[in-house]
């Protein structure tokens, strides 16, 4: 049974808890034996992108201090897997933790690249009877290389009906603090970016960066689209037999 | 808050609402469509990538020895070489050659090195009349407007934007008797016309250098409308300025540059008129400058240079590839950067150009999407020398108080994931309460900056780890 150590982004543990909880079931439903680290906190890429990289640089210390002795590690967020894979090494350069950055970097997976390339499985068995666009979040397309993995998922899902948007490899605007600093900014992608989720006539717009899904979500609700945000994880833990709706990006799980 | 940033934010928000953004956005579409048709005609764009990149590197490393040579060479012809360490030191030596030799009119083509020192208005001090000679640089030149992009300065605007400004100003020369006035033959006939005036009777012509040929001693100039050309044959002085960075080592690295040069700028297969010159009108020559003149300007290369991290910036050949890739761009248009160069290699430049200070906010405003770094066919990492920007603004720049502030208490924050995971939940907490309070998006709301520009998230009872204790997360 592959071990696997779950690195849940630490807004997705505090904001969107159910993206981590779909990411289990699936990866479980996969014959994963799944296990949490309870020490992990972040990454430290809030700090990183902002130009912090003292502050990032302890943080990332910590983090391959918790993640040290998994065999491998599966996110789902391209965003944070990107930072351990390929910013780590930048960030620590020249210390001891570079090495080892290195190292945990070879054994971090983004959530659909685990499944399709390492797992070798593209159908986890979901279901899910709905129209669904599918946006390439940067760092996942850009520095991952991630485009197929994702898409060949969605395309095993039963029922499913899946439509390309125009400029799918536009950013949607989210950009960590670039959110907050120049929100107009921000927004103005963001809306671009809905408009053409819109214009897909899809009824739900998914990827693999919850971060990029919050600000679009958020988007798409303030100018009350139709189209729903919801994070690929939600979408393959779905199954025919399941008895409540997808776990979109508006919705936090009531669980008691 | 530096005044450029704050001119940045009041532009950036007037233009993502009011700029013409579909005009942009259309343009920019064409331009796409036209580079990928470009792309595929090579038979390996990536290696052609690669070496354009290796050729700009070989000539970085030894650029003592190639403006030497290039130095040397123009000379022999009969040229003059000034070496231009300040903008002001390169506006000072055409200001005063031209009232040395009497100019009153100068043509110009287009040049983004005489847009980054101030030249026209310089020239025009000194009572000089300045005619841009590229339409688009005609064009802005008009409405009195810098360039709005480095390849196409005047894409913001739509024919009839155009026809409306060719009738107010050049009402002289436009057909009196045609019948749609926004015919775009009819207005290009105008601007020729009221340009082969200022060509015939400039007594100095102003290019930039797109390259500069250590092994032949030429510059090397790209346009698509022959103006340069013009410009250069007419007029007694010609005067060539350049970036010290635009030198390449060999006339055959042409091959290779000129061809990428036009797919990435404007998906062409080869620019319409590529120029090389290498000196004042020979003895045995009919036609060309008496003089003939080349500044080589250094303005703060030399520094970046220095910057074994960033040094690769200067690779860059202009061509406008990553402005056009670059969502943040699209947004805002190029009028909002306030600087010479704007989208990614603009952001990536200025600060090292005009100082850090000043310009940081440039490198903050990108969401590092990485889309210039992949179009870029010198192969620039564009993306990453912005978070290297950013981390030298905060080692050495003005950051607000309360931004450093947050980040030690961040740091402190995720060095325990027991203050972790009692933070969120005080947080979370808060945010219900104040919610259910509907307060949401409002002053009081923490996450305003946030909940300004969008719907308010969610905010759930547990976070994961809390599900996770208590049975699995299932």
């Amino acid at each position: 049974m592959q071990k696997v150590s779950l690195f849940i982004p630490c807004f997705v543990d505090q904001l969107v808890p159910e993206v981590g909880i779909d990411t289990v079931r699936v990866l479980r439903r996969a014959g994963c034996d799944v296990d949490f680290p309870e020490a992990q906190t972040c990454c430290g890429q809030p700090a990183f992108n902002t130009g912090y990289w003292d502050e990032a640089r302890e943080v990332a210390e910590r983090f391959l201090r918790v993640f040290r002795s998994a065999e491998a590690v599966v996110c789902p967020s391209g965003s944070c897997t990107t930072m351990v894979r390929n910013f780590y090494p930048e960030l620590l350069k020249g210390t001891k933790a570079g090495e080892e950055a290195g190292s945990l970097g070879k054994r971090v997976f983004e959530f659909s690249e685990f499944i399709v390339k390492v797992l070798g499985i593209a159908d986890v068995g979901a279901s899910f009877p709905h129209r669904v666009t599918f946006h390439d979040a940067c760092h996942g397309l850009r520095e991952l290389g991630l485009k197929d993995e994702p898409r060949a998922l969605l395309r095993s899902v039963r029922d499913i009906q899946l439509v390309e948007m125009p400029c799918s490899e536009e950013c949607c605007g989210f950009g960590g603090t670039f959110a907050v600093k120049f929100g107009m900014i921000s927004a103005a992608m963001g809306d671009t970016k809905a408009g053409n989720a819109e214009a897909s006539g899809a009824e739900y717009l998914t990827s693999i960066d919850p971060s990029c899904l919050l600000h679009i979500d958020g988007i798409l609700r303030r100018r009350h689209s139709p189209v729903r945000a919801i994070h690929l994880a939600s979408i393959l833990a779905q199954t025919a037999e399941a008895s409540e709706p997808a776990h979109t990006m508006a919705e936090a799980r009531k669980t008691e | 808050m530096s005044t450029a940033a704050r001119e940045f934010l009041l532009a950036a928000s007037n233009s993502a609402t009011l700029t013409p953004r579909e005009t942009i956005r259309r343009s920019i579409e064409h331009y796409e469509a036209a580079a990928q048709r470009g792309r595929s005609r090579f038979l390996d764009w990536e290696g052609a990538r690669r070496k354009c990149s290796e050729i700009k590197w070989e000539a970085l490393n030894h650029l003592d020895k190639y403006l030497l040579e290039f130095e040397q060479r123009v000379k022999a012809r009969g040229g003059h070489v000034f070496w231009a360490e300040t903008a002001e030191d390169a506006r000072r030596y055409v200001a005063d050659l031209a009232m040395q030799r009497g100019v009153k009119t100068v043509v110009k083509s287009k040049s983004m090195v005489a847009e980054e020192i101030h030249l026209t208005p310089a020239l025009e001090k000194q009572g000089m009349r300045v005619f841009e000679t590229d339409l688009g640089e005609f064009i802005v030149q008009l409405r009195d407007e810098p360039p709005y992009h480095i390849v196409t300065p005047a894409m913001h605007l739509t024919r009839a934007d155009i026809a409306k400004l060719f009738t107010e100003k050049l009402a002289d020369f436009m057909t009196p008797d045609a019948t749609v006035k926004d015919d775009p033959a009819q207005l290009v006939a105008a601007a020729r016309r009221a340009l082969r005036r200022a060509f015939v009777s400039a007594e100095m012509g102003i290019t930039g250098a797109n390259f500069l040929v250590a092994d032949c001693g030429m510059v090397a100039i790209t346009t698509n409308e022959g103006n340069d050309r013009l410009g250069t044959a007419l007029p007694r002085v010609h005067v060539a300025i350049a970036g010290i960075e635009k030198v390449v080592p060999r006339l055959e690295n042409l091959g290779t540059l000129w061809p990428v040069l036009a797919t990435a700028g404007t998906g062409q297969q080869i620019t319409c008129y590529n120029t090389l010159i290498g000196g004042p009108r020979a003895a045995n020559e009919v036609d060309g400058p008496e003089e003939f003149h080349v500044v080589l300007l250094d303005n703060g290369r030399s520094e970046l240079l220095a910057d074994p991290e960033q040094r690769e910036v200067l690779q860059c050949i202009r061509c406008g590839a990553c402005l056009n890739a670059c969502p943040v761009f699209r947004t805002v248009g190029g009028h909002a950067y306030g600087t010479t160069y704007s989208g990614p290699i603009g952001s990536v430049l200025t600060p090292h150009l005009r100082g850090l200070n000043e310009f940081q906010h440039l490198s903050y405003a990108s969401s590092l999407c990485g889309a210039c770094t992949s179009v870029c066919p010198v192969k620039i990492d564009l993306h990453h020398h912005l978070l290297q920007n950013r981390r030298n603004a905060v080692h050495s720049a003005d950051r607000p108080w309360l931004e450093r502030a947050a980040f030690k208490l961040w740091r402190w924050n995720m060095m325990g994931s027991h203050r972790f995971a009692t933070a969120g939940w005080l947080g979370r907490n808060a945010l219900s309460v104040l919610y259910a309070l509907g307060l949401g998006g409002s002053a009081l709301d923490p996450l305003r900056p946030w909940t300004k520009y969008r719907a308010a998230p969610a905010i759930p009872k547990k976070s994961f780890r809390a599900s996770w204790r208590k049975r699995g997360a299932d």
